[in-house]
């Protein structure tokens, strides 16, 4: 069975339509990635898996539940859990106290209980020395980290991961995809928008192209970008 | 020596300010939300611990025992059913609604309590004091004092280093990754409100066993708690104690010239920090 599955899902800002009739699935413990040019309505489609935006038609279901009126909240205690392509840590909060409450609040745990799991968390993220920092002082690749780590901290079952390679050099972009296998091997679903493509092959065995709200394809990475369509519409070549 | 009696008269008496204050500082801190009808519920509290006590023979602290629960009921209904749906982008609709309940708080306690000034008695403690030197200091001012102190640990502590408290922070952050994270904002905020009307019950106590108070006593309330919170910094807990403090301080010397000029060196005091340092003595760092 599908872990998440999303049957025609649509979504219109006034004349805009943003989400076009998208239906795809991703199974236990799979990798999926995300392509498409700026404005392709990559992040409208977290939201609508997540519930920011409620879907104007079409189903999402998630382990087999249809959650498509499911509030945020409750998705995120079912299993998803979330990071943004701008990071949006609670910067008054130490990074720690950051994951003891995505720990706690977002599992339904007793805080001693989520507190050995966010130390651990924070070591697989490399944020350890970071843990008693206000997180209003961390750079760039920390927030992301940040943002990875208290994503990891609600234990989701599926990861989407919204351009967090964005920005960082080689060697950060290196060990990040490393962090992110990891996981993955650990049996989480992740499905991860970047632009990025070495960084996002490395890990996902499938990918989905995304182009004005309609999905252009999905398969396996060479194979897809390979197909003319594909290189028309998000490599910008002319053919 | 009357001199340093009376600095000492108006430390404490900013005991009593801060614990006006620190229910008032703690709600606008978590929703930025300024309770309008906060003096009106310290004077509510206070008939609440009068009732008590007059109705049951009850001790007064006892009374304050009991009343507190009830005003963390009264705090978190408030919040949940009614103050919640006013929170937005606009500042206007909580100060209209907050206000609104103000008046319905004074015209409902002169309702049920007539216009006549009450006061809690407390038999022999209001008169005990204990001898410092050559000072006097009355045992419940000094009693005032130690419980804002105790207040004011107690709310930073549960700010700082408990989950709940986390939640308030998290919230006061980000309202809407908070919620994404599995915080339920709405629930949040009414605890917050509750246990500033548990500090209020505490407020209350003091207000009562201290001087006469009658239905239109909170507005003068809430004007002492608002010079407070801003002489010391918005959102310092710590900071409110000190604006407390300034403000006793300057009301007791001012009182010492002349009795006429006790409010006036209070407001004068205010305004002169305002003068000074416009974002109070202990500003938080950001924002």
């Amino acid at each position: 069975m599908s872990l998440l599955e999303l049957e025609r899902v649509s979504k219109r800002f006034g004349a805009l339509t943003v989400a076009d009739e998208i239906s795809f699935s991703v199974g236990e413990g799979e990798a999926l990635g995300i392509i498409g040019p700026n404005g392709a309505g990559k992040s409208t489609l977290f939201n609508l898996i997540t519930g920011n935006i409620a879907a104007d038609s079409g189903t999402v279901r998630f382990g087999g539940v249809d959650v498509t009126r499911t509030p945020p909240m409750a998705r995120c205690l079912s299993g998803m859990g979330r990071t943004f392509q701008i990071p949006q840590p609670f910067e008054k909060l130490t990074v720690f106290e950051n994951l003891l409450v995505a720990g706690s609040f977002g599992t339904r745990r007793r805080e001693a209980e989520a507190c050995d799991r966010c130390a651990e968390i924070l070591v697989d993220t490399g944020l350890f020395e970071k843990a008693n920092v206000l997180a209003g002082g961390l750079t760039l690749l920390q927030r992301k980290r940040l943002e990875l780590a208290r994503a990891l901290a609600t234990e989701p079952r599926l990861l989407l991961l919204d351009e967090i390679a964005g920005g960082l050099t080689e060697a950060e972009c290196h060990q990040l995809v490393a962090t992110i296998s990891a996981i993955q091997q650990k049996g989480v679903a992740v499905i991860w928008i970047e632009h990025v493509l070495h960084a996002l092959t490395s890990v996902v065995e499938r990918l989905l192209v995304l182009n004005f709200g309609k999905v252009i394809g999905i398969g396996k990475p060479d194979e897809l970008m390979a197909s003319r369509a594909v290189q028309e519409i998000y490599l910008g070549i002319e053919l | 020596m009357s001199f340093i009696d009376t600095i000492v008269q108006g430390v404490l008496l900013g005991g009593l300010y801060a614990l006006f204050a620190a229910g008032l500082s703690l709600v606008f801190g978590i929703m930025r939300l300024v309770n309008l009808a906060h003096g009106d519920l310290i004077v509510l509290a206070a008939f609440l611990i009068l009732l008590l006590t007059s109705a049951l023979g009850l001790n007064p602290f006892l009374a304050a025992l009991i009343a507190a629960p009830l005003m963390f009921l009264t705090g978190w209904g408030l919040q949940y059913f009614v103050l919640n749906r006013t929170l937005g982008k606009d500042v206007l609709p909580p100060l209209l609604v907050t206000f609104g309940i103000s008046i319905v708080l004074q015209n409902g306690l002169l309702e049920a309590f007539s216009a006549d000034s009450r006061r809690v008695s407390i038999g022999a403690l209001e008169s005990a004091s204990i001898g410092v030197g050559s000072l006097n200091i009355g045992l419940m001012p000094l009693m005032t004092f130690l419980s804002a102190l105790a207040v004011i640990f107690g709310l930073n502590q549960l700010i700082y280093r408990t989950a709940l408290g986390r939640a308030f922070r998290a919230t006061s952050d980000d309202i809407v990754t908070a919620g994404l994270m599995g915080i339920r904002p709405q629930r949040v905020f009414a605890m917050a409100t509750g246990l500033a009307m548990v500090v209020v019950t505490i407020a209350a106590l003091y207000l009562g066993t201290r001087a006469n108070f009658d239905p239109t006593s909170g507005p003068s309330r809430l004007i002492y708690a608002f010079e407070a919170v801003i002489i010391g910094g918005l959102g310092s807990l710590w900071g409110t104690l000190a604006g407390g403090v300034i403000l006793g301080v300057a009301q007791t010397l001012g009182a010492a010239v002349n009795p006429e000029w006790q409010i006036l060196a209070g407001h004068l005091a205010f305004l002169t920090v305002l003068v000074i340092k416009p974002r109070g003595l202990f500003p938080r760092a950001v924002d």
